[in-house]
This record gives C-alpha cells, structure tokens and sequence, in this order.
C-alpha cells in the first residue's frame, strides 16, 4: 500500500515530507544522502591531493589551494562524510533492533540532522567566498590564527554548527536505548550494534564538548579580539592542541566503535553461529572507549611534553591493543566451525579483518613514543588513519549498506556490482596506503604540497596516485549500483539473509513507519533466531493489537538550522563590516522564534487506530 | 576471474619487487638507515614493535584462512546449523594475557628511551645552539661562539649538540630523519632536543608541521664534520669581516645594490641577533637556495626577481624595490661569494 502511495507522491510532496519527517527511518536516509553527497565530495578532494602528488614538484593545484584541499578533505571526511553517514546507519537500525517506533525525541533527531546539513554547507560555502579554511583539519591554533582571509572561520562556525548537531543525536540515542527497548530487551540480551551505538554515543557526550569549548575560543580569538592562542599578549598554542585531541582521540572511537557492532552481527548471522563470547566483546568496547579518553597526548608526543606524561600516554596507548585483540580474535572464533555465506556485505566484513588489523599494528608501533618521534606527522601516520578510518569505518559503511540496504529501501543492492565495488577498492586501497607506510620512514612528512626530485620517494607516490584510482572507480560502481537498484533492484522478503536480530522481524521490508504493529517480547540474545530455532518464525507480541501513538512531522527543525546558518555568516563577517551584526542577530532571532514557538504549541502527536492496522496486516 | 587474479598477483609481486630495489629510501634522508644516536634508538624500537606485531598479525591472518578454508557453507548443506558456541572461557583468557604480555615487552624499552631522550641534565658541558623556525626558513644561533647562520646547521660528528628550539611565528617541527625523531618548534616555550650524528655528511631536515603554503619548501640540511674541522668552521664564522670588498668588480656593484635596496634591513652579513630573514654570511657555501633550489646563480637570480613564485608565502615578497635582471645578476654574484671557510658542505661530503 505504502509503495503506491510513493509512487503518485509530486516531487513537491516528497520534499516537503523529507524537510518536515521525524520518523527515523527518514531521517535516516536523509543522513545518509547528506553523508553520501560530502563524501564523494571529500573523495574528489583526495583524488586532487593524489594528483598534486603523482610525480615530484608537480604544480597541478597552487600551494595554498593544496592546503584547502587537505584540510578540507579531513574536516568533510570526518566531520560530514563519516559520522554523518554512521549517524544514518544508527537512525536506520537501532530503534528496530531494541524493537521501539521511534528514537526517544524524534523532533531532536530531526533538528540534529538539519543542524548538521547546514552547518556542513556553511563550511563548505567557504570554497566560493574567498576560500577555503587551510590550516588543517586540526587547525592548530598558531597557523589557524595566523590564516588570513575567511577560511578558518567557515571552519569554526560550520563545525559548531554541525557539532551541536551530532551531540543531539548522541543524547537522543542514549535516552532512547536506556528507555525505549522492547519488553524482554534487557541490555545483556542487545545486537553489538546497539551496544556500539549506546557506547559511542557515550563517547559523543563527553568528547564534543571539548571540541565545542575550543571552537568557541578560536572564534572569540579571529572574530572577537581575545587571546587564548595569542603568545604575545599570554596566550597559549598547546592548550588548542590538547583540547582539540581530548575531542579528537574519543572521534577516533565514535567512527570505529558502531562499525565494530555492525561486523559483530553480520559475522554472526553470514556464519549462522551466535556471536563468540558476547559479554567480552561488550566490555571490552566500553573498555576501548574509556581508554580512548586516556590517551589524546599520543597525538602530542613531539609536543615536549616531557617524558613522564610521554610515558604514560604510550602505555594507555598500548593497552588499547588488548581489548581490541580480544574482538578481533571473537570474530574470528564466531565464524570458526561455522557456515560462511559470502555476499557483498559480508566481503566487506572479510576485507575488514587484515585491513584493520594492520591499522591496529601501526597504531601500536606509533604507541610507543620513542619510535613515534619518527614516524609523527608523516605519511606513515597517514597510511596508519586510513588503514584504521577507511579499513575499518568506510569498509564498516559499505558493509552496513549492503547489509541493511533492504531494511532501508525495500531492496537488494547488485550482488555483481557490489563484489566488483569490494574488490576494486580494496585491491586500490592497499596500494594506495601500503606504501606510504614506507614513503613516510623513508622522510616524506605529511601535508607536503610539493616533494622534491631525487628523493627516492616518486615510485611509491606514483603506486599510491593509481590505487586512488581505483578507489574511485569503486565507488562510481557503487553510485551506480543504487541507481540499478533504485530502477530494477530485487523486492526482498524483510528476513533475506536468515537474520537473528529485531531489524529483520519486521512485516515487511521497509518496515512499516510505526516500525512493530505489536511491540515483540524478546526472549534472549538473538531473538528472532530463537522463535525460528523453536518453529515459530516469527515473534511473539509483548501487547495486544491497539492504537498506535506517533508523534507529527515539523518544519521548526529545518527553520531553525536555517537560522543558525544565517547567524553563522553574521559571525564570519560582523568582522569586515557591522552591517553583518544584522544576519548575526537576525538569524539567532529567528532560530529563537522557532524555539518559542515549539515550546508554546501544544502538539500531542497522533494515533494510528488499531482497525487500520488490523487492514495493513491483512 | 582466474586469470585477472593472476594479473593482480603479478602486479602485487611486481610492486614488492620495485620497493625493494629501492631499498630503504634515499641515504641521509630515510629513518631506515639511521646514522645517529636519536634514530638508532627510535630504529630499534620500530623493529622491536615491527616484530612483535607481525606476530600477531600471522596469528591473526593464519587463524582468517583457516577459518575460511574450512567454514564456507559447503554444497549439499545448506539447511547445516552450527552449534551456537557462546564462548570459552580458556581461549579467551589466552588472547587477553598474550598481548598483555606483548604489551609490557614493548613498552618497557619505549618508556626507558623517553627518558634517557629527553634528558638534558647535561647540556651545559656540551654544544648548544639556539633553533628558531621561521616561515619559512631556519635560523641557527651558535650564541657560545656569538654568531649565527641560517639553513645549514654545521655540527661536528660524534658529539652530543644541544638544541633550544623556538618558533617565531607559527609551530614548526625539526626533523632530520637519518640523524634523529622530531621535536616541534613551538612557538609557546622553548623546547630542548639533542642530536648526536655517528657520521659524516650532510643530511636533509625537514619541517613536519603544518606552517602555511611553503610548508613543504622549509627544507634545512644538518652538515656533520669532523671535530676538528667544526673546530676551524668555528673559527672562520667568527672571523668573517662583512665589511670585506668582494674581489671581483661585479660582486662589489652586487654589494652596493645589496645595501641601496634594503636588503640589509633584515638579512644579516657577519654576527647580528636580528632574524628576520636568514642570515647570509656563508651563503656561498648553502648546499640549496632558499631551502630546495639548486645553488647556481640562475636559480637565485629567479629568487630574488620573484620570490613568490618560488616559495609561496614567503615574507620577502615585496620587501624591497623590484630589481632589473641585471641588478638581481650582480647581487648573486656578491652572494654566492661570501665563502668565508674552507669547511663547506663538498668538504663534508657533498649532498647526496
């Protein structure tokens, strides 16, 4: 029914719906095309850095233009490819997998998401007015403030903007894991998955407000005549550095931690075993994440902070590597004695295991601090980040979206362009990042617009330019791949690969937005995988058949964002001119309206009568 | 499918084969050939961390293939449900006391070398030299001796130098790679590192921060010589005359184009604490020009008609009166002859 209601939909509706949806499953995949669009975006912008290096003293983008390229292709990977798109995965997947309707604060989600789109679009418009920021996606604060022009405060304004996005998704992921999961869901009994996601979203709490503090900083620096980074005048550099990496390790953690959920419950359900040692592998990701508070310094090592804290930043740094074994080494006892199906999604699982594990190799080797004053801030770090963010959370995305592409569309994905996507850009992202382990011991520092002839390092960059090559390639295949799937894909039955968990326990695929007409009654680790192992096939309902409650759509997100979006530019440019302090206050004015209004107006939300979904289930 | 694996193999083979034909990177540049004593330490502990993980990594890759060997859904079972294992209490107690014990090897060694390479209880008996990084060039003040030079940081083999290192403008990071790790140059405090190099010759550094356009122009050189000719370097430096008539006419026109267009007004000839650019006094001896361009007079030429070109960024770009061709010819010819010791980079071996 709900398919040939899309389908007479106008476009003009469709928007209009999308702008003003609170179901999470929208949201979702408004995450998702926002993610997506940043990261071909910050893809291009590494095909251009990979050109720029294919051969020595090339000059196919100017110096200054190569540090906008760099520094924007980290901030739009990090901050508005990868977490927005895991952000979508999460909206996606949690709620169905603790077996609730919706997250807890459904208007919050969507308000997290619009703050994140414009905050990423105000970053991103920087590009067209002068300039894009160039003092790295680190932005330590010496060059930062030093950058002339009005890059770094896109740079500022764009992440506050999209940060308070992303910290309103991880409370609202919280509350609605602590509150919302089904009758029978105790903790012990949630997918990795949602364990990931409560966990990370621990991480988002506790880890953004650093990153917010110090953005407000370097705003009050460059827009508003402080000095918190000014020497001069007492200042100081190294408290950006800290403040930054205390946000920036835990970041680390919030964009590997869901990934490593996600392999959990797709190891288990293509091995159809249930996941080896469940409780270990939960602990040792809260674990992880409380070590990954313990060790920002190890960004800072070079610093001069002195050995004693070099010494004890480099051992918590190491001890990271033991819960992360034991996970490892779960996953690979889950599919021992296993029955292994290989699909796309679950080759990316596959091509996970070396990938990341090299990753977490390096990243002991760069624990130990002595040896880091080698390889810091050079292409051997470089090599190490990407084995870890593109070997560990992009292998993660694309495996969660060939995995839940039927929970969140309604269809399978290509299962030839799929394999031909996985192993084009795993065979392009080894030659890619391999060499450049070598490329940085052998003395090629990171952030290098230029290296110079003769220095033995054109080889190894020119193996790298290829690999990118193939990577994008890679990724073509999968854009094209949706569209295939978007026209012609396959309409699966909303349990399509035998699933064990509440996601696949759905009526059907995509699930209805109320997501359970009944709420289901879990009964153990695996529910859905009890009731077919004891011949019922489907869930037991945890209540009789009634009227649904669902809270209603609202603009007021959408107007709001655009509020701070306009404010933002009032803050950029109040500095050339007061005329700017109008957008400033007339933006905070108008995203304060809204708040008023929301407060004021009483919505209670609407109810889907029990008779209506007695009619959908026949 | 077969036969494009195949294709992928021999490529993977072939790209091994290149790297290691290239051996370990460009002698005096790479960390992998270490030729002082901040390397060699940082270089053991590489291949000790190096070691240890490759372990775990076979662990970890033989179990994978393995698993996948033997657990593929086979034909003919396709309805074959595993036992649900939960867990096992022994295995998992193995794989988390085994890389503990991994662990404590590795940082054992790391947390006695923080110490003993950052301990500088002993820098008053030995040489001290002031670092500043300046975007984007290198300023060396050998303040026991009371002069200073920029670019090539001239240190004598086998001694422990001691450098107090400090930015200027924004952070920078001293990295001579073959000799010793990095320390930032941090424009809040002065940070202290010392370098000792086995051998000599002259060794490429490069800054490893982040510090504007010409980040990857501030290139310096580290030029080991004996101690006895560190000795005679010394000694020539501090007797540079800068008021000294170049000999041939040329140069002397360059010398008096040198003062008329302001040059003086931040570049240095003979002992000056001023910095605000790099200071000239061996500059006929530089192993590059402004960090990275080879040293001949066409190459300076082109630098001193338009620096911004060069070296974007720069902050001598538009510090003095534009100059004719023949005005920029002159002043090079004046340059490159201040020559002031017998010690240079060729006699310590030359840049490789």
């Amino acid at each position: 029914m709900s398919v040939t209601a899309t389908q007479k939909r106008s476009v003009g509706a469709v928007l209009w719906d999308y702008l003003t949806t609170i179901d999470h499953k929208k949201i979702a995949h408004l995450y998702l095309i926002g993610g997506g669009f940043f990261f071909i975006l910050g893809g291009l912008e590494a095909v251009i850095i990979r050109i720029q290096l294919i051969k020595p003293e090339n000059d196919f983008i100017s110096a200054g233009f190569y540090n906008e390229m760099i520094t924007m292709h980290g901030t739009t990977m990090i901050f508005l490819a990868a977490m927005p798109i895991l952000l979508g995965l999460m909206n996606a997947i949690m709620p169905l997998q603790i077996g609730a309707r919706d997250v807890s604060f459904p208007f919050l989600n969507s308000l997290g998401f619009w703050l994140f789109m414009f905050g990423g679009l105000l970053l991103n418009c920087s590009w067209f007015l002068g300039g894009a920021p160039d003092a790295g996606w680190t932005s330590y604060a010496s060059l930062a403030i030093d950058s002339p022009g009005h890059g770094v405060d896109f740079y500022v304004a764009g992440l506050q903007i999209a940060g308070a996005g992303t910290l309103m998704g991880g409370i609202n992921f919280l509350a609605t894991i602590v509150n919302m999961r089904a009758p029978g869901m105790t903790y012990m009994r949630m997918p990795l998955f949602a364990w990931a996601t409560f966990i990370t979203s621990v991480l988002i709490l506790f880890a953004f407000p650093a990153l917010t503090v110090n953005l407000f900083l370097l705003m009050f620096d460059r827009m508003f005549g402080s000095a918190f980074f000014d020497v001069a005048l007492g200042g100081n550099t190294i408290i950006w550095q800290h403040l930054f990496w205390i946000f920036g390790h835990p970041e680390v953690y919030i964009l590997i931690l869901p990934l490593f959920g996600l392999f959990s419950d797709v190891f288990s359900t293509f091995s159809k075993k249930r996941l080896f040692g469940y409780t270990a592998m939960v602990f040792a990701t809260m674990l992880i994440a409380f070590l990954g508070f313990m060790v920002w310094a190890h960004h800072m090592f070079t610093v001069g902070l002195g050995p004693v804290a070099n010494s004890i930043f480099a051992i918590a740094t190491m001890a990271i590597a033991v819960p992360t074994g034991i996970k490892i080494f779960n996953w690979l006892a889950t599919m021992w004695g296993g029955s292994i199906t290989i699909n796309s999604a679950m080759l990316w699982a596959l091509g996970f295991i070396p990938s990341f594990t090299i990753g977490g190799m390096t990243g002991v080797m760069l624990g130990s601090a002595v040896a880091d004053y080698q390889y810091h801030d050079t292409y051997f770090v470089i090599a190490h980040f990407h084995y870890v963010i593109v070997g560990g959370t992009v292998f993660g995305i694309f495996c969660g979206l060939h995995y839940w592409w039927p929970v969140m569309f309604g269809r399978i994905l290509h299962e030839g362009m799929g394999k031909l996507t996985f192993w084009t850009f795993f065979i392009g992202f080894h030659m890619t990042f391999f060499i450049q382990h070598f490329l940085g011991l052998m003395g090629m520092p990171r952030r290098y617009w230029v290296f110079l002839e003769d220095q033995g390092l054109d080889l190894g960059n020119l193996i790298s330019t290829i690999g990118a090559f193939f990577m994008s390639f890679a990724v073509i295949v999968f854009i094209i791949n949706i569209f295939y799937t978007a026209a012609k894909g396959e309409r699966p039955s909303p349990d399509p690969y035998d699933g064990r968990t509440l996601e696949w326990a759905t009526a059907s695929s995509p699930p209805p937005h109320y997501n359970f007409a009944q709420l289901p009654l879990t009964r153990g680790l695996d529910p859905l995988w009890i009731e077919k192992m004891e011949g019922n096939g489907k869930m037991t309902p945890a209540e009789p058949l009634g009227d649904i409650h669902m809270p209603n759509g609202s603009i007021l997100p959408f107007l709001m964002s655009l509020g701070f979006f306009i404010a933002g530019f009032g803050f950029i440019y109040q500095v050339d001119h007061s005329a700017w302090y109008l957008a400033l206050y007339g933006g905070m004015a108008f995203a304060l309206g809204c708040m008023v209004v929301r407060s004021f107006k009483d919505d209670h939300g609407h109810h889907i009568p029990k008779e209506e979904l007695e009619r959908e289930a026949d | 499918m077969k036969g494009w694996m195949g294709k992928i193999k021999a490529l993977a083979l072939l790209s091994s084969l290149a790297l290691f034909l290239s051996g370990c990177g460009k002698d005096n540049l790479t960390a992998l050939v270490p030729k002082g004593y901040g390397s060699e330490v940082s270089f053991n502990l590489i291949i000790l961390t190096t070691v240890v993980m490759t372990f775990v990594f076979l662990a970890v890759i033989i179990t994978y293939v393995i698993v996948l060997l033997r657990f593929r859904k086979k034909k003919g079972q396709e309805d074959f449900i595993p036992k649900q294992v939960e867990g096992n209490q022994t295995l998992e107690t193995i794989w988390t006391v085994i890389p503990i014990i991994l662990v404590i090897i590795m940082a054992v060694p790391t947390v006695i070398h923080s110490f003993t390479l950052s301990d500088t209880s002993e820098a008053d008996e030995h040489i001290n030299i002031d670092v500043t990084g300046n975007q984007y060039w290198w300023h060396f003040d050998y303040k026991d001796e009371g002069f200073q030079t920029s670019q090539d940081l001239y240190i004598p083999q086998g001694e422990r130098v001691y450098l107090n290192m400090i930015a200027s403008d924004v952070t920078h990071s001293f990295w001579v790679p073959s000799i010793s790790g990095k320390m930032d140059v941090n424009v809040d405090n002065e940070n202290t590192m010392y370098i000792e190099a086995y051998e000599e010759g002259v060794y490429w550094g490069k800054c490893a921060e982040l510090c504007g356009p010409s980040h990857s122009l501030m290139d310096f050189k580290v030029i080991v010589v004996s101690p006895e000719e560190y000795d005679q370097w010394i000694a020539d430096m501090k007797d540079v005359d800068p008021e000294a008539e170049p000999e041939s006419a040329v140069a002397q026109e360059g010398k008096e184009l040198f003062e008329e267009n302001n040059c003086m007004g931040c570049h240095a000839i003979g002992s000056s604490p001023a910095q605000v650019g790099p200071n000239l006094t061996n500059f006929g001896d530089r192993t590059k020009f402004a960090g990275f361009l080879d040293p001949t007079k066409e190459n300076l030429v082109d630098w001193i008609m338009d620096p911004e070109s060069i070296k974007p960024g720069n902050k001598m770009t538009g510090n003095y009166p534009d100059l004719s061709e023949d005005e920029a010819d002159k002043i090079a010819e004046y340059l490159m002859q201040l020559q002031p010791s017998e010690v240079t980079p060729d006699s310590a071996g030359g840049l490789k």
